[in-house]
């Protein structure tokens, strides 16, 4: 074990490094800058055996590493925001592809205009391409969920692409401690690269040809099969890598002070972290208050919100994105899982967008008024206020006439 | 090497969803000819990407990656980073051929990004465009490479544009190797895939694709039609190494007088997309702003041609 | 390797687990026997071909060996051989009415 005190981006790089991957290509954007920078250093140091492709664009880094996955190389790639929303289609290209690969995501706001803050906008809206979807609270859950990833990526059941997503700057640019296992334990951990098929020579096959109604859809439906057969291995990667260092940040959801709670938290990423000390506080005011964080986005943990949030007198679901026209995502996600099977008051806050600062003091006054039976609206926004910016900039559009 | 010594083995199978008189299957077939089974094949949005027949079959007999549109010399850059990490290791015992392969729409247009940045890096692949001068695959919309006055479905009185030149922008990227190549001229073209094959870093190729839907000409014409862009002067044979450009087969036959220039109007005739130029008996003016820069290039290219041979001469007498 | 039947398997099996992805398997006659796309066919002369091998290298589907034969289950009937051979051993006829025919 090697202990760092770093930010959550070289932490990336580290285990990454440790992964024995074997090709990189990345397009620089604040906030995931530093992962590609400390990856190309440790190539250039000769600490990592690895082609390093510093590719013109998002769209290229995604095709580039397709291309060295379906030659039977272990992958990884990074992003953020509108470098990920360039990639769209090429998200959809890597899942259907059915090749492994990892890439990390800083979560950070869409623009316009530009937000280097971190929301959940980013990956929210790539949540129907196919990709799993990881979301971590901290340093040392984003370097073993990284490891695990490739593991899930790769496990025959499921050969699907993972992003492993951490929020912008709270986790990406702050110094956390982390420890890393030694390599002999992730050797251990993650067999080399397996793929379902590749680009061979010898058994030479065309992938991704022209495919009519009559075939398409048996191969989307395997796409689903292998999201609901990774919920199991998720969980089996998050379990046995206990074993190997101690540690466990939760397989598809991470229950805080669930037992015996009469009211309950849901959230994502480092958002998760403030709702814990808004759950001590609650239950220092003496009201049964938990916490379910959401790990897995995609497959979601259909099953472990009916076994956590079934029952209760309240939830509160924070959203860090906002469907537009519709709600929270996670919000929706949550009640479809939850519907026909578990009658619930289930209330909704789309809070810290763009980086905007949610403290739990406002986490624990929605709560309040949902233990008071005082809420009304489903949907809230408990961390707007217009103010005079606002304001200065609404006269100003006035004067186009 | 000649034609006779060509290999037999056919990697294009034959019964493929490829229109009759197909300058693209024509020319992967040569191309695998020229490279072998030991491929590997990146195809980007094209009439490739259907000629290769829908699922679960193939006419392609080496392994292949279909992939987006915009995506060539991206995807081509991950094969070949991949296919370098597994030589390292030993994994991979024999270096093989990463062949991207693209349309102009791929290559002039949407993927000129990707191209532009892999051939910046020098990647290790050979790029082949196979360049029918318009969005065939979408039923012949213009492309960047569309040329003057063509017919498209959407520029139907003529494109007003005259197209560009992407081997030129990629000879101005100095890769190691550029070309341009003929259907009608094979060894030529087999040669050069050769040559390109032992070149390390970004290679460029360039194939004229005379489409017989496409620039409406009889199936039977591919080749004549490729021939005659050759003789007219409309396409140019050259081969680009070490900073100098070479002209070859047809080109450094007319160049160095031993065939002649055929006048551009045999080549436009031959093809339903100019026939506005020849309406009612009389030739539109676009013909003569055509031979115009076609006379203009080979005056040049005489010239230069000319004055290489008088210094050469004059270094020989010392 | 030609082409086989493509069996469609019931409807229940469609729905087991694995994975299936758009991946296809090189055979000859992908798209089935594509002779029966022609309506004219290319004959040879015997007696005038040279065997200088144009007509192989310049066939867009490999339909003719290197010994010069042609394969009439495949041939689309493009007709380039019949233009390019310079010494007109190859001439079109067109297909008789039903056409289809393999010989």
């Amino acid at each position: 074990m090697s202990r760092m005190v770093d930010i959550a981006n070289h932490i990336v790089a580290h285990a990454v490094k440790l992964a024995r991957v074997g090709v990189v290509s990345a397009y620089p954007i604040t906030p995931q800058t530093q992962v590609i920078e400390e990856i190309s250093r440790l190539i250039e140091s000769g600490e990592m055996d690895c082609e390093y492709i510093p590719v013109e664009s998002e769209h290229s880094a995604m095709a580039a590493l397709i291309g060295a996955a379906a030659v039977g190389v272990r992958a990884f790639s990074a992003t953020s925001a509108h470098g990920l929303a360039y990639m769209h289609e090429l998200l959809h290209w890597a899942a259907g592809v059915r090749l492994p690969m990892v890439m990390a995501n800083v979560n950070r706001a869409m623009g316009p205009g530009w937000n280097i803050w971190c929301d959940h906008q980013d990956t929210v809206s790539q949540r129907d391409t196919g990709w799993i979807q990881l979301y971590c609270a901290s340093h040392q859950e984003i370097a073993d969920t990284v490891i695990q990833a490739f593991r899930i990526s790769e496990d025959p059941r499921v050969i699907l692409p993972v992003m492993v997503n951490y929020d912008a700057f709270v986790l990406s640019h702050s110094y956390m401690q982390a420890d890393l296992p030694e390599q002999e334990e992730v050797d251990r951990f993650l067999p080399p690269f397996r793929s379902a098929w590749r680009l061979d020579v010898e058994n030479p096959l065309t992938h991704g040809s022209v495919i009519y109604p009559g075939d398409y859809e048996e191969v989307r439906l395997s796409m689903q099969q292998a999201h609901d057969a990774a919920r199991s291995v998720i969980a089996e990667a998050a379990e046995e890598y206990r074993g190997l260092t101690g540690r466990h940040h939760g397989a598809l959801v991470e229950a805080y002070h669930i037992e015996g709670a009469e009211f309950a938290l849901v959230a994502m990423g480092s958002l998760a972290s403030e709702c814990r000390v808004a759950v001590d506080a609650l239950r220092e005011e003496g009201l049964a208050a938990g916490l379910v964080r959401v790990r897995s986005y995609r497959p979601f943990p259909r099953e472990e919100m009916v076994e956590l949030l079934g029952g209760l007198k309240g939830v509160l679901v924070i959203d860090r994105d906002i469907s537009f026209g519709m709600e929270g995502a996670l919000y929706s996600d949550c009640k479809a899982a939850l519907y026909g099977r578990a009658e619930v008051p289930i209330f909704n806050a789309v809070a810290g967008l763009g980086g905007r600062d949610v403290p739990y003091t406002t986490i624990m006054d929605e709560m309040r008024s949902i233990v008071r039976g005082e809420r009304r609206e489903a949907v809230s926004w408990p961390t707007v206020c217009l103010n005079d910016h606002h304001l200065a900039s609404r006269e100003g559009m006035s004067r186009c006439g | 090497m000649r034609l006779k010594d060509f290999p037999e083995e056919e990697l294009f199978l034959k019964g493929s969803a490829a229109c009759a008189g197909c300058p693209g299957s024509m020319a992967l077939r040569v191309a695998f000819k020229a490279l072998g089974r030991n491929t590997l094949l990146v195809v980007i949005a094209s009439c490739t990407s259907v000629l290769q027949s829908p699922f679960p079959y193939s006419a392609l007999g080496v392994p292949v990656l279909n992939m987006a549109f915009a995506t060539g010399g991206a995807t081509g850059s991950g094969v070949a980073a991949a296919v370098e990490h597994l030589l390292k290791k030993g994994i991979l015992r024999e270096r093989p051929n990463v062949l991207v392969w693209a349309g102009d729409g791929g290559t002039y247009d949407i993927g000129i990004q990707a191209l532009s940045g892999a051939a910046e890096r020098g990647e290790d692949f050979i790029y082949v465009c196979y360049n029918n001068e318009a969005y065939s695959n979408t039923g012949t919309q213009r492309s960047g490479a569309t040329p003057y006055a063509a017919w498209t479905s959407n520029t139907i009185s003529g494109k007003r544009e005259w197209r560009k030149d992407v081997a030129q922008i990629m000879v101005a990227h100095d890769l190691p190797y550029v070309a341009t190549a003929s259907l009608a001229y094979p060894t030529d073209f087999f040669n050069k895939m050769r040559k390109a094959a032992s070149i390390r870093g970004t290679k460029y190729i360039e194939m004229l694709a005379p489409c017989p839907p496409g620039w409406k000409f009889p199936s039977d014409s591919t080749v004549r039609v490729s021939r005659l862009a050759v003789q007219t002067g409309v396409w140019l044979l050259y081969e680009h190494e070490n900073g100098r450009t070479a002209y070859t087969a047809g080109t450094k036959r007319i160049i160095e007088g031993q065939s002649e220039l055929l006048p551009v109007s045999e080549y436009l005739k031959a093809q339903g997309r100019f026939r506005h130029l020849f309406r009612g008996g009389e030739e539109d003016e676009r013909v003569r702003d055509y031979q115009k820069r076609i006379d203009e290039v080979f005056d040049n290219l005489r010239f230069a041609s000319r004055l290489r041979e008088r210094l050469m001469d004059l270094e020989i007498r010392g | 390797m030609a082409k086989k039947e493509r069996k469609h398997k019931a409807p229940e099996r469609a729905a087991e687990p694995g994975v299936i992805t758009t991946l296809s398997v090189p055979v000859v006659g992908s798209v089935g026997k594509t002779g029966s796309w022609r309506v004219f066919k290319p004959v040879k002369d015997e007696a005038r071909c040279n065997n200088c091998l144009l007509c192989w290298i310049y066939c867009p589907e490999a339909c003719i060996s290197k010994d010069i034969r042609i394969d009439y289950d495949y041939c689309k009937g493009c007709g380039i051989c019949a233009v390019e051979c310079p010494r007109r051993a190859i001439v079109m006829v067109k297909e008789e009415k039903g056409g289809k025919s393999s010989r």
